[in-house]
């Protein structure tokens, strides 16, 4: 496939650091909407703030670069003023889960026909590697020089939580599961995750001396666990693994759905 | 000879007089978070939207809300959200962006005491200076002030049209003692209603710049989904619409943003004037402070004094040239308002202090007596 | 004679990172002293998984049936 189609070429190359995973994603995400034949109009890319938010302005979408975290409520009002465009929000771990947390919970509670892809890296990336909500316990951060005392959440676990309609995990190393993740998302007419670990080489593995992308891909490779082989395993044999695969895939009325069947009503007792 | 019932009057409270003026006004999409003195707006709205093809969101904070009427407005639809103070505060970040990107809404702040949770049931007149500069960074803003039901829902009108003509965010700033008026009204005939819609570009996708230069000052807006696809951000950014950090370009689209409003503040700015041909005492006041004002100038001039009153229906930008066209002959200036002198410090500076500016306020969530501002006009 | 794949690396946009050198399954790159090197092109069986993985857009697949296509 041409991916120079689908991006703003006079942008590129983008910012991202050698070694960073976030143009894999990019990558995959392109690859599903040429799959699946969608039209470069109807597609709205909406992100916060953060390394992974710059994605939409390399894409030939109608891009959408909104305030810290706050993505996911703009790609709201916007999905339901046009309900036929595809909206696809791309955000940090930062982004979707500190800042954004409240957000992120409520729409996957709305149900709204929306897909996320969160860029988790453990790590503040643009500001310089601040400890983020999924920094594991004890690893290092700038704003964590002596470990982060902090648990780390896990965003999948936490977005099935909340009731989404279609959550899964992949790595960046895992192309393939990737593509197939992030293309049952965007066919679900729900709330719809997919997070996908990534390395931020500058500002997380350098620090806690997880080497260069390379190496922190090769990491992924060697360390991730389906979910049904986890199922299995004890909590000792999981630790410092990455779990993958889908954690839910379900069929539930969306917000748009509900709000239709609130039309109807409001119209026979308004007759 | 047989009454017929006028279809035009309608017993309405204040904000339920802004609901149906959204409605009015094209408003179709309204995302809110609860707050008392504000709901019923979004009360009446979740009721009347699924009838009339609008859509109605209760969101999960103040932020959400407005951060879904950006979203929407850039979908095409006119959209609006309604708070109080504690609210207000937690839209700022995005009125903001709103301002930077240059995405026309409407946000009511029915004001409330503050600070903080404050008086969640009274009224005050307090964010004034909070609507002007509570977002960060210098930026345009306009803020108009109903001072009865009719004219909260012709206020509320006027914000659309001048948020979609300016492409900028509007704020109606209305407070408790008027959200929650009944008044019997007789609203206008929805065919003489003037109603605004923005810009759209004439020129070709490939040609379209969102933060183009021209004459105009005011770019023309394409709508996500309609074949222009371009780049919105909060970054500063230059006609493309995409960051950039030249000084050159940030300063041509920064002084362009301001230059919206210095421009056309003239039909921005509306103020009314009541018995000020003769006037020794200038009385200047807004929102509901405004009815006890018009009701101490009346009595006052009973009194034998020469009282005037000027009420701003705008208050940002400030109506600095009205004041300046009136207050030249009077032997003082009386400024009533529900704060500690947020507009009377506007006024000082308008009028170079060269009248004595007698200063009503109060901040205790009780309005503010007419006979508290005649005492004013007449001591 | 065999054909071989066509690969092309855009040294404007590669950062260096030596991905596709590390996760070619056929080592067919070599990291050169600024870019990779395409050194055993003939080795190549275009799973293409260098293009997917190469997150900078740098690299570009075209497998032998449609290379010789493209040649028409
Ligand atoms: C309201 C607000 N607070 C803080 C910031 C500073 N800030 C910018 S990006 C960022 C974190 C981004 O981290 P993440 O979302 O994980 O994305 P990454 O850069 O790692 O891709 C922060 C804290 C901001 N822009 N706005
Ligand atoms: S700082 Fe980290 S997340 Fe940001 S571009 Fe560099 S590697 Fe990627
Ligand atoms: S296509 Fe596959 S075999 Fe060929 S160079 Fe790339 S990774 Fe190696
Ligand atoms: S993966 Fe891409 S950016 Fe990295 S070295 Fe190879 S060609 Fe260059």
């Amino acid at each position: 496939m041409d991916y120079l189609y689908y991006l703003r070429k006079e942008k590129m190359p983008h910012i991202w650091c050698d070694g960073c995973g976030h143009g894999i994603i990019l990558k995959s995400i392109l690859r599903v909407i040429d799959k699946l034949g969608w039209e470069k109009d109807d597609i709205a890319m909406v992100s916060g703030i953060g390394c992974s938010s710059r994605t939409p302005g390399y894409v030939d979408f109608n891009t959408l670069h909104t305030t810290h975290g706050r993505a996911i409520a703009f790609a709201t009002g916007l999905k339901i003023v046009k309900p036929n465009l595809h909206v696809i929000v791309v955000s940090g771990d930062g982004d979707a889960t500190a800042i954004g947390g409240n957000h992120f919970i409520h729409a996957a509670r709305r149900n709204i026909d929306l897909t996320v892809i969160i860029y988790n890296n453990y790590i503040y990336g643009m500001t310089g590697g601040q400890a983020s909500p999924t920094t594991p316990i004890g690893k290092k951060a700038s704003t964590a020089p002596y470990g982060n005392p902090d648990a780390p959440f896990d965003i999948s676990r936490l977005a099935q939580a909340a009731g989404a309609a279609y959550v899964a995990r992949s790595t960046v190393y895992h192309v393939g599961k990737t593509d197939r993740y992030i293309e049952q998302a965007f066919l679900k007419k729900g709330f719809s995750v997919v997070e996908v670990m990534t390395p931020c080489p500058t500002s997380y593995g350098r620090r806690n001396k997880e080497g260069n992308g390379v190496e922190m891909m090769m990491f992924q490779k060697k360390n991730s666990v389906g979910v049904e082989r986890a199922q299995k395993m004890s909590e000792e044999e999981l630790q410092g693994k990455i779990i993958t695969g889908v954690f839910v895939d379900k069929e539930q009325n969306n917000y748009l759905q509900r709000y239709d069947e609130v039309i109807d009503k409001a119209k026979q007792i308004n007759q | 000879m047989e009454n017929i019932p006028n279809p035009n009057v309608r017993m309405w409270q204040g904000n339920v007089a802004c609901a149906e003026g959204a409605i009015a006004a094209g408003c179709r999409f309204f995302a809110g978070y609860p707050i008392t003195p504000s709901s019923e707006i979004a009360e009446v709205l979740a009721l009347r939207f699924p009838v009339i093809g609008g859509n109605f969101i209760q969101m999960e904070d103040e932020i959400a809300a407005m951060g879904a009427i950006i979203g929407g407005s850039l979908g095409g639809a006119k959209t609006m959200t309604a708070t109080s103070g504690p609210g207000f505060s937690l839209k700022q970040e995005n009125i903001g962006f709103a301002v930077m990107a240059e995405v026309p809404c409407v946000i009511v702040n029915v004001q409330r005491g503050g600070p903080s949770t404050g008086l969640p049931t009274h009224a005050a007149q307090s964010d004034v200076m909070q609507a002007r500069w509570g977002t960060h960074g210098d930026h345009p803003i306009i803020v108009l002030c109903p001072s009865s039901v009719r004219e909260t829902y012709d206020l509320t009108i006027r914000a659309f049209n001048l948020a979609e003509k300016y492409r900028m965010p509007v704020i109606l700033l209305s407070d408790e003692i008027i959200g929650h008026l009944t008044e019997k009204i007789e609203i206008p005939e929805p065919s003489t209603i003037e109603i605004i819609d923005r810009k759209k570009p004439t020129d070709t996708p490939e040609n379209y710049l969102p933060y183009k230069m021209d004459d105009s000052d005011i770019p023309a807006m394409a709508n996500f989904g309609e074949g222009y696809r371009y780049h919105v951000t909060g970054l500063a950014h230059d006609e493309t619409g995409f960051p950039t950090n030249d000084p050159k370009k940030i300063r041509a689209q920064m002084l362009r943003l301001n230059r919206k409003i210095q421009r056309f503040r003239n039909d921005i700015v509306e103020v009314e004037t009541f018995n000020t041909d003769d006037m020794d005492v200038l009385v200047i006041s807004f929102g509901s402070t405004a009815r006890s004002a018009k009701r101490a100038v009346i009595n006052a001039r009973e009194k034998g004094v020469k009282a005037g009153l000027l009420r701003l229906k705008t208050i940002w930008p400030f109506p600095d040239k009205e004041i300046e066209a009136l207050y030249k002959p009077v032997r003082k200036i009386v400024v009533a308002e529900m704060n500690l002198g947020q507009i009377a410090h506007e006024v000082e500076w308008a009028t170079r202090r060269e009248k004595p500016v007698v200063r009503v306020n109060k901040i205790d969530g009780e309005p503010i007596t007419p006979n508290e501002i005649f005492e004013a006009i007449i001591s | 004679m065999k054909k071989i794949s066509k690969i092309t690396i855009n040294e404007k946009w590669c950062k260096s990172c030596e991905i596709c050198v590390q996760f070619c399954p056929k080592k067919v790159y070599d990291m050169g002293r600024f870019y990779p090197v395409i050194a055993r092109p003939e080795d190549c069986i275009a799973c293409k998984l260098c293009e997917k993985l190469c997150p900078d857009f740098a690299i570009t697949v075209t497998s032998p049936d449609k290379a010789e296509s493209n040649k028409k």
